[in-house]
């Protein structure tokens, strides 16, 4: 977002900025790395959208036609690994960068240069898995959750894609334990743990629980690189290992992980709708609760991934309701969006829009989860396409509708124009039928039996392959709208107010769009 | 925080400095220890496999003389099912699919298999039970599948099973279905003992 810059670099302050490369791989300052990973996420979201879009056209038509089955595996495998921690989380890490130290009113994060290294790390590891694909035996190819055994003995894609992670787990704690400590300790004076934006409430919560459980995915890759490598049988069964210890290690991190995707999203349309419903949030108090509440669960419901492992089933039974309750802090939260529209004069911008869409969307992956949480239902549909769809509908529908929505929201503010609202509200559309057009079919494959991660099928699902196929394609081009809107919107538009939103509260809004390059350096008072 | 509002705050911003490190420092801490909680989920996992006996699925039982007391009050049928893998080139069957028997009391069931092929030819059976529950009431005294079975061209031989059910099966049991499948066992195993095939992956 050079616009920004060009404004501010200059003449704000007496120091000279490196220019050109220089700038960006020096700079400590939180805008521009927020800007930087941003950039980064959406690079990888289009790198992961096309790995996706070749799935989805060997998947339009029975039989083979375009990729063998060992690359197709490759193609699925990169597919989750890259959307999971190369596009959603770094994603939300910029929004953290770019707006945690606007909302409560710090000059920047709490350590700058550390910021700087969380994102430079992002780059190399992002190389390492697409070289990967270039390896002898290609990309790892087991599945995002790099079940051992195929983990342990593919060849070296694998170590390339352990290697990624343990580079990306490593930026993310940092960038955790970096945010952390600056809404702890650097909130302007009078803004209170209880008087912080939503948002920052989320990603507090959220930070603690990359911190918690990244070490142990860390620590599980880790493992399989040993048993690959140095001889130990941690997973290896022809040593004593056991496979199905990988499984409870892996989702043991993996369930926090999927509230990592989520919890920023609520946090962004937590202040979205109070601020086009031109209401208070309603029970802001039970908000934060709420997603404590489930954070707090999501470390004792891991199992409900592996009901088929041959668990006892008192075992089942407590993961099964485990993973019900969560769906009471939840409901919580959707009661509550719901209740601030109530009544509210709304209007429905394109951050507004979105911020529906993932109400009335999400929650329709909410009640899948629900559905494939109950133990003999999920033993049923494991592994089928009824669970592609339920994640989908709360990863794309959920984190990436969020992700968009909190993108024009604050655009404004970091470009200082105005978006085009018309294409923004056809993003929005084309976004949200596209989306169900490629995702609800599934549902009925998954019903039907149709395994995930193979690349043939029975010619009775045929049809709803090739619906699903179609909608792929038309979701994946309307990114590109998306990305025209942007770039647009950096290279001019109408002039942005300091707050462009009639309804919006919060610090941020009380600085010029664009914001400038240093904020808050004298902390402003919150009464 | 205690941030002064006017002139550059240096004194308090050395104090949030100073926070900001103490922060990181627990942080690391929670970060080295989780790294660690991850390591000891092993030992974890092992124990709780050992109490519930989750991995015990099939065991060798050659130690004990059981309950001999036979529990005539109740007969339970058990079922013979014979299943080849790898393109064995084998027939295998039971004389008998079925008999019924009391738990306790001992019983012999003699399987066939032959060799349709011209050249040897060595397998292993792996037995499997439904209900799986059942597996660990069902005591194998005698098993062909306790070894490598080697077979020569167009040899016919008979294998006997000796069990007990254990009376300790639970009542809703009635019907135990035990399937065996031959594996062809290939490389150097058959090849003659020489080494046994362990070790290192492939
Ligand atoms: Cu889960």
């Amino acid at each position: 977002m050079q616009a920004t810059h060009d404004h501010a670099a200059g003449h704000d302050h007496g120091h000279a900025h490196p220019t050109g490369i220089m700038r960006w791989i020096t700079t400590t300052n939180h805008k521009d790395i927020g800007t930087m990973y941003l950039w980064f996420s959406f690079v990888m979201f289009l790198v992961g959208g096309v790995l996706a879009l070749l799935l989805r056209t060997e998947l339009f038509q029975p039989g083979m036609q375009v990729v063998e089955p060992e690359v197709f595996n490759q193609l699925t495998t990169m597919h989750g690994v890259i959307m999971v921690f190369g596009a959603i989380m770094p994603a939300f890490v910029g929004f953290a960068n770019w707006m945690l130290p606007l909302q409560i009113g710090a000059p920047d994060m709490a350590f700058a240069r550390m910021n700087n290294w969380s994102f430079w790390l992002l780059p190399p590891a992002a190389a390492l898995l697409v070289i990967s694909f270039f390896v002898p035996g290609g990309a790892a190819a087991g599945g995002w959750t790099l079940y051992p055994p195929l983990s342990i003995q593919m060849g070296p894609g694998m170590d390339l894609a352990i290697f990624a992670l343990h580079i990306l787990g490593a930026s993310s704690i940092m960038g955790s334990i970096n945010i952390v400590t600056t809404i702890l300790n650097m909130r302007a004076p009078g803004m209170t743990l209880m008087k912080m934006p939503l948002f920052a409430w989320t990603w507090l919560i959220t930070a603690y629980l990359l911190i918690a459980v990244m070490p142990v995915l860390a620590g599980a890759i880790t493992m399989v690189l040993t048993d690959r490598h140095f001889d130990t049988h941690f997973f290896n069964a022809a040593g004593g290992g056991d496979p199905v210890l990988f499984q409870h290690i892996f989702w043991f991190f993996g369930h926090p992980e999927v509230y990592i995707m989520i919890l920023p999203a609520f946090g962004i349309v937590s202040e979205i709708i109070p601020a086009f419903a031109r209401k208070q949030l309603f029970g802001y108090t039970s908000m934060v609760y709420a997603t404590a509440s489930i954070a707090i669960l999501s470390f004792i419901v891991w199992a409900h991934h592996m009901f088929t492992v041959g668990m006892p089933a008192t075992a089942q039974l407590f993961f099964m309701f485990a993973t019900m309750l969560i769906a009471v802090p939840t409901g919580v939260k959707v009661f509550n969006w719901v209740a601030t529209m109530w009544r509210g004069s709304m209007t429905f911008e394109t951050p507004m829009l979105f911020a529906c869409g993932f109400i009335f969307v999400f929650t329709m992956g909410g009640f899948t989860g629900l559905i494939l949480a109950i133990t003999p239902i999920d033993i049923q549909l494991h592994d089928t396409y009824f669970v592609v769809a339920h994640f989908h509908y709360v990863l794309v529908a959920g984190s990436l509708f969020a992700l968009f929505a909190g993108t024009y929201y604050w655009l404004p503010k970091w470009t200082g124009h105005m978006y085009d609202e018309t294409l923004g509200k056809l993003h929005f559309w084309l976004s949200v039928i596209f989306f169900n057009v490629t995702f609800f079919v599934q549902h009925f494959l998954g019903l039907a039996g149709m395994p995930r991660r193979v690349p043939d099928y029975a010619l009775q699902f045929a049809d709803f392959n090739m619906i699903s196929t179609i909608g792929a394609f038309g979701f994946g081009l309307t990114q590109l709208l998306f990305l025209y809107v942007v770039v647009k919107c950096i290279r001019g538009g109408a002039k942005a107010a300091d707050c462009p939103w009639e309804g919006a509260r919060g610090l941020e809004w009380t600085v010029p769009s664009p914001a400038p390059y240093h904020t808050f350096e004298t902390p402003p008072v919150v009464r | 925080m205690s941030a002064p509002n006017s002139p550059p705050p240096t004194e308090a911003t050395a104090g949030v400095a100073e926070d900001n490190r103490v922060t990181l420092r627990k942080l690391l801490v929670v970060t080295a220890v989780m790294f660690g909680f991850g390591f000891a989920l092993v030992p974890f996992y092992e124990k709780i496999c050992e109490v519930t006996g989750i991995n015990r699925i099939v065991k060798r039982d050659d130690h004990r003389p059981a309950n001999t007391q036979v529990d005539a009050s109740r007969s339970v049928t058990v079922e013979f099912d014979a299943n080849l893998r790898s393109n064995l080139p084998w027939t295998f069957r039971p004389l008998e699919s079925s008999v019924k028997v009391h738990p306790g009391e001992l019983a012999t069931v003699i399987y066939e298999v032959t060799n349709t092929s011209d050249r040897p030819v060595t397998g292993q059976a792996i037995p499997s039970y439904g209900p799986m529950l059942a597996g660990q009431f069902f005591r194998k005294v005698e098993c062909f599948c306790f070894d490598k079975q080697q077979m020569a061209p167009g040899e016919r031989r008979q294998m006997p099973i000796a069990f007990v059910v254990d009376p300790g099966l639970p009542t809703e049991v009635n019907t135990i279905t035990l399937s065996f499948t031959f594996f062809e066992v290939e490389g150097r195993a058959s090849a003659e003992p020489a080494t046994p095939a362990r070790g290192g992956r492939s």
